[in-house]
């Protein structure tokens, strides 16, 4: 274990470059970085064919700490450059981190197309229900009642469940964890990426800074600790009633299906239009026409 | 039948829009990313249908917000990428367009101006997006804009985008309006081994001696691509050399300066402008797009009626080539400049003049062409 | 043709009937075929049906700088309204030529009437190639297109499986073409002195 540690510190982190981070003590981004860190070691995942791309807000530094081909891209477009990076290259294996407000505030729109359109990519969102680098702002995540810097009166929308809406948007494998359950988000990730097709993993996380502080929902490692306490397994919830899970985080595989996926299937298309234009070009050679327009 | 001699290069009709795609292709460009709309939609149509068959990627994105995302990470992934579309999606490109500019991406966005402003007039020419083009994102930056008039503009303007692009690391703008991106014409085009084609430099160095954004003599890093071994970090912050954020002032500073004068550096190359009786002109016209040819017409008919006009007609504005502008400035007494907008140009070309040169404005914006007539009655009254 | 000369044609007609088609199978039967400069335009609304429709041919020797009409050459309407709104537009001494079944107020005596959407309900079974009839006739009335270079540029444009019927239209268009002496109009005593301008 120890052992482990030591090469995903050594071989993955981007030591002589700009550590300290700039997470606060206690936040989870870390755990979910060393989560990532350690799936992609053990599925042996070649480091020049990672690429790691991300948004803004905290989640999205984590691009900056890690040895990869990494981006760090604008607010809530995340997944647009990283289709563009996998279109381009489809033999990378492309992952994209972003937060709650990121994924599904300004960038909703992105995610729930990058979902339908089932290429070959691996979303990693980590939901911390709140705005924390702009200083604790209601998200689209922020729970019912909750207070936040633009929210002092109590929250009066609703919340997304990220990890449904991205299921019912057509994801081909959707998952759940929390940033207590560090082994179980490392086989979640695992799983994500390996899968063929659109991946999504949400990950509950504290924000303690913010909307812990403002909730009085205690520190981190209370934070943390409620995240156990309030887990349950997929399993375990389809014979829970809808009022015994409410307030609960289910974690696990929500959805795998097996579908095509766009990637590969535009390669069939590049096949097919390469073919056709060989004979179209062909016939004109045979016939000595030459025009653009064919 | 065939009526052409031997030896005498074919003549294709095509149209503006289709004359990009061909100009995209013959430069290399490998990916499109874009969003229906009038009156660009072709570009996509035609990419839809000739990327594939090239072994090259087309994908509609859900809006141009993204088909931009998406063509600065296939640049970023080595392959030469660009969008088309209209002013307001144009309006949305803005956002990542300043990444592209940041982060030192090439790439080509063509914006086939309509009327505005919001959804305006879509299907009437206008010029409304000049300034747009220049400072549309936010943020003092660097940018290329680059206008066409004809068919055959459109081909060779778009290679020469898709050059300035790869060889100084930055989005260039080609601003195409209704009547030329529409406009069916004769042309004939160069075959592949008459056309020069640049390619990004790409590092020589081992990875760990890499820095994507250090400085060198030209001003342009070495840009590497996802996949290449280099493992680099790109980041739409301010950046070190080695591409990561900072905060220092030292940095900060001589990133922002390199980046604009690597563009300055290039002023000889970039900037460009034709002219077409200006040898003894002693009132020109100073006009781009579709109007340089209404204003071409209307210089043609001045002189049959023995006024010495000539025109001065932009392909390159931004940077705003103001050496040889102002060089017209000086030798005229007046300077007609019309616009399908109420006087983005003529706004620079006042600004640089010095010379005491009248400059005089026409504008239109009612949908229309700008008609050699009304360019004419200008040059006989002044 | 003087090298620098203009000669221009205007398609119109209302949106459906195959304005635009038209019009630019005679550019490229007159840029691809016969190697000239020419350059089409069209205006054109957000409908794709019904609506007028507008679309230019500028033949030159040269190449062409403005790429709309200045003063046309050749004027065809295939509906009442197109005619009445574009006829102002042609020279003195150019010509007006309209399908005879829907145009029937001429406002000029030189003019051809041509019944093209009759001729192509009856002799080709499809009002759909209306367009196509009035093509050939324009096409050998202008006299600015080689007649095979026109039915070449037409066969590459139109859809698969179309191509016979299209170039029945074609012929059928110039045969009328044909038949009408255009020495037989009256002639303009305007365009003497209106070249002098």
């Amino acid at each position: 274990m120890l052992e482990r540690a030591e090469i995903i510190r050594k071989e993955y982190l981007r030591h002589d470059k700009k550590f300290p981070h700039v997470w606060c003590p206690g936040c989870g981004n870390g755990i979910v970085m060393g989560a990532l860190l350690r799936a992609v070691h053990s599925l042996g995942l070649n480091k020049d064919e990672v690429v790691l791309a991300s948004g803004i807000g905290c989640s999205g530094r984590m691009p900056t700490y890690v040895d990869f081909n990494t981006i760090h891209t604008t607010h809530g477009r995340a997944l647009t450059f990283s289709t563009g990076i996998k279109l381009a290259r489809p033999e990378l294996t492309v992952m994209t981190v972003m937060g709650d407000g990121d994924s599904t505030a300004i960038g909703g729109n992105h995610f729930i197309h990058a979902a339908r359109r089932n290429l070959n990519l691996t979303a990693i969102i980590i939901n911390n229900s709140t705005y924390g680098m702009t200083g604790g702002q209601y998200s689209p995540t922020t729970p019912y009642g909750s207070k936040s810097t633009t929210s002092v009166y109590g929250h009066v929308e609703h919340a997304f469940s990220i990890a449904e809406l991205a299921a019912t948007a057509g994801a081909s494998f959707v998952a759940r964890s929390t940033v207590y359950h560090a082994t179980h988000m490392e086989e979640m990730l695992k799983k994500g990426i390996e899968k063929r097709g659109f991946s999504v993993i949400e990950i509950i996380s504290n924000c303690h800074v913010q909307h812990g502080r403002r909730n009085k929902l205690g520190g981190a490692v209370e934070m943390i600790n409620g995240f156990k306490e309030r887990s349950v397994t997929v399993e375990k919830s389809k014979k829970m009633s809808s009022d015994e899970l409410e307030g609960k985080i289910t974690i696990g595989v929500l959805a795998d299906v097996e579908k095509p996926v766009s990637t590969e299937e535009y390669q069939r298309i590049v096949e097919e239009a390469k073919h056709k234009a060989e004979i179209i070009t062909r016939a004109k050679e045979k016939n000595g026409v030459k025009r653009y327009e064919e | 039948m065939e009526s052409i001699k031997d030896g005498e290069q074919k003549k294709i009709l095509l149209q503006g829009n289709e004359a990009i795609v061909a100009g995209a292709l013959a430069a290399g460009c490998r990916f499109f990313a874009g969003y229906p709309i009038t009156p660009a939609s072709e570009i996509s149509e035609i990419l839809s249908v000739k990327l594939p068959q090239l072994g090259g990627t087309f994908i509609q994105m859900e809006d141009e917000i993204a088909s931009m995302g998406a063509v600065i990470g296939a640049s970023l992934a080595g392959v030469k990428a660009m969008t088309a579309t209209s002013g307001p999606g144009f309006s949305l490109i803005q956002e990542n367009l300043g990444y592209g500019c940041i982060a030192e991406v090439p790439c080509v966005i063509v914006d086939v101006m309509r009327g505005g402003p919001s959804t305006g007039l879509p299907t009437s020419p206008s010029q409304g997006d000049v300034q747009m083009a220049r400072w549309g994102t936010h943020g003092d930056h660097p940018i290329i804009v680059l206008a066409v008039s004809s068919v055959a503009d459109c081909f060779s303007v778009t290679i020469k985008a898709f050059n300035l692009s790869e060889k100084y690391r930055i989005p260039v703008i080609i601003l195409s309006d209704e009547v030329v991106a529409h406009t069916r014409e004769s042309v004939t085009l160069p075959e592949s081994d008459q056309i020069r084609i640049f390619d990004r430099v790409k590092p020589d160095v081992p990875p760990e001696w890499y820095k994507p954004y250090a400085d060198n003599n030209r001003g342009v890093p070495d840009m590497a691509a996802f996949g290449d071994g280099y493992r680099h970090h790109v980041t739409g912050l301010v950046h070190d050399e080695k591409g990561f954020p900072t905060q220092d002032a030292q940095e900060i500073d001589k990133f922002l300066r390199r980046i604009h004068s690597k563009i300055s550096k290039g002023f000889q190359d970039i900037q460009i402008t034709k002219t077409h009786l200006m040898e003894d002109a002693e009132v020109c016209v100073i006009a781009y797009g579709s109007v340089a040819r209404s204003a071409l017409r209307a210089v043609r008919d001045a002189r049959k009626l023995g006024v010495k006009a000539g025109l001065v007609q932009l392909v390159t504005l931004f940077p705003f080539p103001r050496k040889s502008v102002d060089t017209y400035l000086r030798q005229c007494r007046v300077a007609i400049v019309p616009e399908m907008n109420m006087g983005q140009m003529s706004r620079e070309i006042g600004r640089i003049n010095q010379a005491g040169c009248r400059i005089v404005k026409h504008n239109r914006i009612d949908g229309q062409l700008i008609t050699p007539e009304e360019i004419l009655k200008h040059l006989t009254t002044v | 043709m003087k090298s620098d000369a203009r000669y221009e044609i205007r398609f119109s007609g209302s949106g459906g009937q195959g304005i635009i088609t038209a019009a630019v199978v005679m550019a490229d039967g007159v840029g691809a075929y016969d190697n000239k400069h020419v350059c089409q335009t069209q205006s054109y609304g957000p409908e794709a049906r019904g609506g007028k429709s507008k679309a230019e041919v500028v033949i030159s020797g040269s190449p062409i700088d403005y790429p709309k009409a200045l003063r046309v050459d050749l004027l065809l309407a295939m509906t009442q309204a197109a005619c009445d709104a574009y006829f102002s537009d042609i020279k003195s001494d150019g010509l007006l030529v309209v399908d005879g079944g829907l145009v029937k107020q001429l406002p000029t005596s030189r003019s051809v009437s041509i019944p093209f959407t009759r001729i192509a309900r009856e002799k080709i079974g499809r009002e759909l190639v209306a367009n196509m009839v009035a093509l050939g006739a324009v096409g050998y009335l202008c006299g600015q297109v080689s007649l095979d270079g026109l039915e070449q540029a037409l066969l590459s444009r139109v859809p698969k499986g179309t191509e016979q019927m299209n170039s029945e239209a074609l012929h059928a268009g110039i045969e009328e073409a044909r038949k009408i002496n255009l020495d037989l109009l009256p002639k303009s005593v305007l365009s003497e002195w209106e070249d002098e301008l």
